[in-house]
């Protein structure tokens, strides 16, 4: 096939020209490779310099230490403590089931919580670590650690966790945390970053839950390097966190513990006051409950135990417990009559056993009456009739208003959880809540602290509290914030003329010293502790007329939870108040009987900051008193504080 | 027989081949080959293993086979690129036969010590022949019809094929190389004008047919053109590749973020980042720099290769080796305009840097024929 040399030519110049104009479009799109290039990798470097960057870094969060909690002597009651838990790299495992089977033959492992490791293996990436059991014991953790070399990919660690070493003692007024539920973040309107950490707890009841803004404390945080799988390669920086603030408490551990021991076995509340701060030194509700239960996730047994039982003891009865005060309100009314000037200390009512209020008969407590009484009279014996009498005359608005200045019907502002206001009627109040006018037997019901009138211990106690000193002394439980004193409770003194407080002071000193006194068996002799008081016994049913007629049921034959509610308020030492205790057994029977004994008990252990000697008691009662403070020295030493679960 | 039409007097023998050889081109090949490696090492985070060592033995060996070639006359190819295209054919169909045999779509045929995959020879064979052609064809029948639909068949029935393994990337490159040929060769200009405009027609036609019964690609295809088109749409599944490899190219910025120390690849952002995305490590630890002298070195290898088809008065020699250049500028063109941003996610390796055995090897052995052009050109 032979071709003439001048095609060849025009062929090799016809390619030359097609493979120059291939050429030049190849020459060109290079070319715009190269702009690409320069386009991306010199004018929009930066940008993407800082995607990579973005790709690479991850900023975790690091859980603020909580602040701990302390009582007034420095005694921990709430502190983070190490908590142990098993955790498993699926990558360097190898065989899960294998590590996971080996495991359970050295420990314990629940079932429940391997269902739900197992279901995170499934979904997470194989180097990220998953918890196999939590809450494990230091023996344990030794076991595990001492079989590491057998069990591959398994690890102790070790992180905090709340710990309540008081148990039962604190368990209202400090309340629990507990892991960051949906549904509390579903209340917050921003919440913060921290509350996402896994197993991060925050403060559910209580003062943990009322200052979580000063417990709770700053997130630190850590810049790491991740891969596209997530996989941290490394800590590029670290900030850490600032741990929250520490709070002491107002409270005296031991006094405290002694109170509750003190209560073991009664549905109560106790709470002690100190006269010149308004620190509350002690505030008990009983039967209480082991807060660490919650911590760590309560079981339905637990919490149904705890549900059921009649004596409620997760209530907390000393602020959110309001009872009607009975007898423990006469002060109040008689000092609205005083200050309304309706009566003078020296005035007399006849007391036949009842009054005839309008056309009812309002009752005194004792069948044959007083007699002739006086003020002084009226409260050592706690007559009814005396206060039917003035109330009447005083009216119930004076009374609540004087009720009102002495802390009764007010809420006060503790950090506890569902701290209750009660309630002092007036005649308003009535006509808006029930839409009915006020009666004058409903001014005779409130007089002696029954009817509408509902009040807290913590309110009792304040009361007692302010008639001791005068002043609107005012709770006070948080002593301090990372060692910052908080503003003290003392208040300003009460708009009350001082000898009509005199007179009322005087006579609960009477109550509590006079032979005749409601309160005398109760009584204190040590001089320089004598102490002032005041009974009270609170219908929880109606006494019919026909009961009435054949005589009124003894508490003691009635049904535990119709039995009276006994209360007991006082202060002491009587000429220079220190504390002001209130006490309240539900359903205990007589004031006197029941709530007395424990008040003095309680009073002289916070006088004497210890057992008291016992010489301050009465020489008849040394005898049972020396036998009750081993026993109670034996349950406060001894193996659990109560946490309501031994009681018969 | 053509060639002797140029008065050979003198080719070089035996050993003396070697002198003769195209040695820049070799030097530049050994160049990029060896920015392959040390990418490859990098990748693997400062080790030979897994990557770096067998490229660099299966280069050494690719080297002997495109001396190998390189020392057989250039018109001996020529007699074979019939039969080197049928056994391409016959290889594509073995593929197809195993593949529907096997597990769905099968490219490579498993030679024991590497992967064949015959759509990497087609390209090189398709040359050959379409070369041949023209070389026998009279330079005066070009533009006949019949004579221009005879080339046509041969370059779509191999592009069909490849297509339905499916390797979109490969078929595009085989038609776009083998329109490159025709053209070279001087088929008239209005035949390309012709398939251009029906090029953009087929265009609407595969956008308009989504969705219907005769839809013309896979999903997965359209997939990619739509990711290519907006990554944005899709930044963790199919548009994570794009997205990543911006990242990694841009972050470099002028002089790169140093030998190992670019995170995007080191962190694994990077996906098929000893493959297909080798490029956007390079650029990402080089930089603008780096990049840009790869791109030099490439267009170099370009140059060299359109000299010494333009220094030779042989048809056959000049059509192949302007071939083998189109062939190779559309694998890294293609390349980095994807890892760029500028064109789909066709799955399109880096020539001589990207890891992996039979690409390199065929792309070798056609550089062979370049040479063996040049030892053997009419002097």
């Amino acid at each position: 096939m032979k071709r003439n040399p001048k095609e060849l030519e025009v062929t090799h110049r016809q390619v030359s020209r097609r493979a120059l104009v291939v050429g030049g479009l190849q020459a060109a799109f290079v070319g715009a490779l190269g702009m690409r290039m320069r386009y991306m990798q010199v004018d929009q470097a930066d940008e993407f310099r800082l995607l990579a960057e973005e790709n690479r870094i991850n900023i975790r969060l690091i859980a603020p230490a909580r602040g701990q909690l302390f009582d007034r002597n420095g005694k921990i009651l709430g502190q983070n403590s190490p908590s142990y838990r098993i955790i498993i790299v699926r990558e360097d495992a190898g065989d899960v089931e294998k590590v996971i089977s080996d495991l359970s033959k050295l420990i314990y492992l629940d079932p429940e919580d391997l269902e739900r490791a197992r279901a995170e293996m499934r979904r997470a990436p194989a180097f990220l670590p998953i918890t196999l059991a939590d809450q494990v014991t230091w023996e344990e953790i030794s076991k595990v650690a001492v079989n590491a070399p057998s069990l591959p990919g398994i690890t102790p660690e070790v992180g905090l966790a709340r710990h309540y070493p008081q148990k039962g003692d604190f368990a209202h007024v400090i309340g629990y945390v507990g892991p960051v539920s949906d549904y509390d973040l579903s209340q917050m309107e921003d919440p913060e970053p921290v509350l996402r950490i896994p197993r991060f707890q925050i403060g559910k009841v209580g003062l943990e839950a009322k200052r979580e803004d000063l417990l709770r404390g700053r997130a630190g945080a850590k810049r790491v390097e991740v891969n596209a799988g997530g996989r941290v390669m490394r800590e590029l920086s670290r900030r850490e966190g600032d741990a929250g603030a520490d709070l002491q408490l107002s409270v005296d551990g031991d006094l405290q513990r002694y109170v509750q021991a003190r209560l073991e076995g009664e549905s109560a509340s106790a709470v002690v006051i100190d006269c010149d701060t308004g620190d509350l030194r002690a505030i008990v509700s009983a039967p209480s409950f082991d807060p660490n239960l919650f911590v760590r996730g309560i079981s339905v047994a637990d919490y149904k135990r705890l549900t059921d039982d009649p004596y409620r003891p997760l209530a907390n009865k000393s602020v959110q417990g309001t009872y009607p005060p009975g007898s423990t309100f006469k002060m109040v009314t008689a000092l609205a009559a005083l200050e309304a000037g309706v009566v003078g200390p020296g005035d007399t009512s006849y007391c036949p056993g009842f009054h005839k209020v309008g056309n009812r008969r309002f009752h005194c407590w004792k069948r044959g009456g007083h007699g002739t009484v006086d003020l002084l009279l009226s409260l050592k014996r706690s007559c009814d009739v005396y206060y039917y009498d003035v109330a009447v005359k005083t009216g119930i608005d004076n009374i609540s208003a004087m009720a009102n200045k002495l802390g009764l019907g007010v809420k006060h502002d503790l950090p506890m959880s569902a701290v209750r206001s009660g309630l002092t009627p007036t005649q308003a109040w009535k006509e808006r809540v029930h839409g009915e006018g006020w009666l004058v037997g409903d001014t005779a019901n409130a007089s002696i602290g029954q009817g509408f009138m509902l009040a807290s211990p913590l309110q009792l106690a304040v009361m007692s509290a302010r008639i001791a000193t005068g002043r609107s002394v005012t709770p006070r439980l948080v002593k301090s914030i990372d060692g910052i004193e908080q503003p003290s409770g003392a208040g300003e003194p009460l708009d009350i003329d001082k000898r009509n407080l005199r007179y009322i002071r005087n006579a609960m000193y009477a109550v509590s010293n006079d032979r005749r006194g409601t309160a005398y068996g109760s009584r204190i002799i040590e001089d320089s502790y004598r102490m002032a008081g005041k009974t009270g016994t609170s219908q929880v049913r109606n006494i019919t007329k026909a009961e009435r007629a054949a005589g009124v049921i003894r508490n003691s034959d009635l049904p535990w939870e119709r039995r009276d509610h006994a209360l007991f308020v006082c202060y002491a030492p009587f000429d220079k108040p220190k504390y002001a205790v209130a006490v309240v057994v539900e359903h205990g029977g007589g004031g006197s009987k029941a709530a007395a004994p424990v008040a003095r008990d309680v009073m002289l252990q916070a006088l004497y900051n210890g057992n008291p000697p016992l010489e301050a008691y009465p020489s008849k009662d040394r005898e049972r008193i020396k036998e009750q403070q081993e026993r109670l020295d034996q349950l406060r030493n001894g193996i659990a504080p109560s946490d309501g679960s031994d009681r018969a | 027989m053509s060639y002797l039409e140029h008065n050979v007097k003198s080719t070089p023998t035996g050993l003396r081949k070697f002198l003769f050889m195209n040695w820049p081109l070799t030097l530049l090949l050994i160049s990029v080959a060896s920015v392959g490696f040390l990418m490859l090492y990098s990748v693997a985070g400062g080790s030979f293993t897994p990557w770096a060592e067998p490229q660099m033995k299966r280069f050494a060996l690719g080297l002997a086979v495109m001396m190998i070639v390189a020392m057989v006359p250039i018109w001996f190819w020529r007699n074979m690129s019939v039969v080197a295209y049928l056994t391409s054919i016959a290889l594509l169909f073995a593929v197809e036969l195993v593949g529907t045999v096997g597990m769905g779509a099968q490219r490579w045929i498993d030679l024991g010590f590497m992967r064949l995959q015959p759509s990497e020879l087609m390209k090189v064979t398709l040359v050959m022949l379409l070369a041949a052609y023209y070389d026998w064809l009279p330079a005066k029948r070009t533009s006949r019809p019949i004579w221009v639909i005879l080339p046509v068949l041969l370059i779509l029935f191999p592009t069909f094929m490849v297509l339905r393994q499916p390797d979109l990337g490969t078929a595009i490159l085989l038609l776009a190389a083998g329109g490159a040929m025709m053209f070279f060769a001087g088929v008239h200009w209005a035949y390309f004008g012709a398939v251009i405009g029906a090029g953009v027609g087929l265009i609407f036609a595969v956008f308009n047919s989504r969705g219907t019964d005769w839809q013309l690609l896979k999903d997965y295809q359209y997939r990619r053109i739509d990711t290519f088109l907006d990554p944005s749409t899709d930044p963790l599944g199919a548009g994570y590749h794009i997205t990543q490899s911006k990242i990694a190219l841009g972050s470099g910025g002028w002089s790169g973020r140093g030998f190992m120390q670019g995170t995007q690849s080191r962190l694994n952002f990077l996906p098929e980042k000893h493959t297909d995305f080798i490029f956007t490590t390079l650029a990402e630890e080089f930089g603008f720099v780096g990049g840009f002298s790869l791109l030099a070195l490439y267009t170099l290898i370009i140059i060299f290769c359109v000299v010494t088809a333009l220094a030779t008065r042989d048809r056959f020699s000049s059509l192949v080796t302007l071939g083998i250049a189109v062939n190779f500028f559309l694998f890294f063109a293609v390349n980095m305009s994807m890892v760029m941003g500028l064109a789909p996610v066709v799955g399109v390796p880096l020539p001589l840097v990207s890891y992996g055995g039979s690409a390199m090897l065929v792309l070798l052995a056609a550089f062979g024929l370049v040479q063996s052009a040049h030892i053997h050109r009419a002097r």
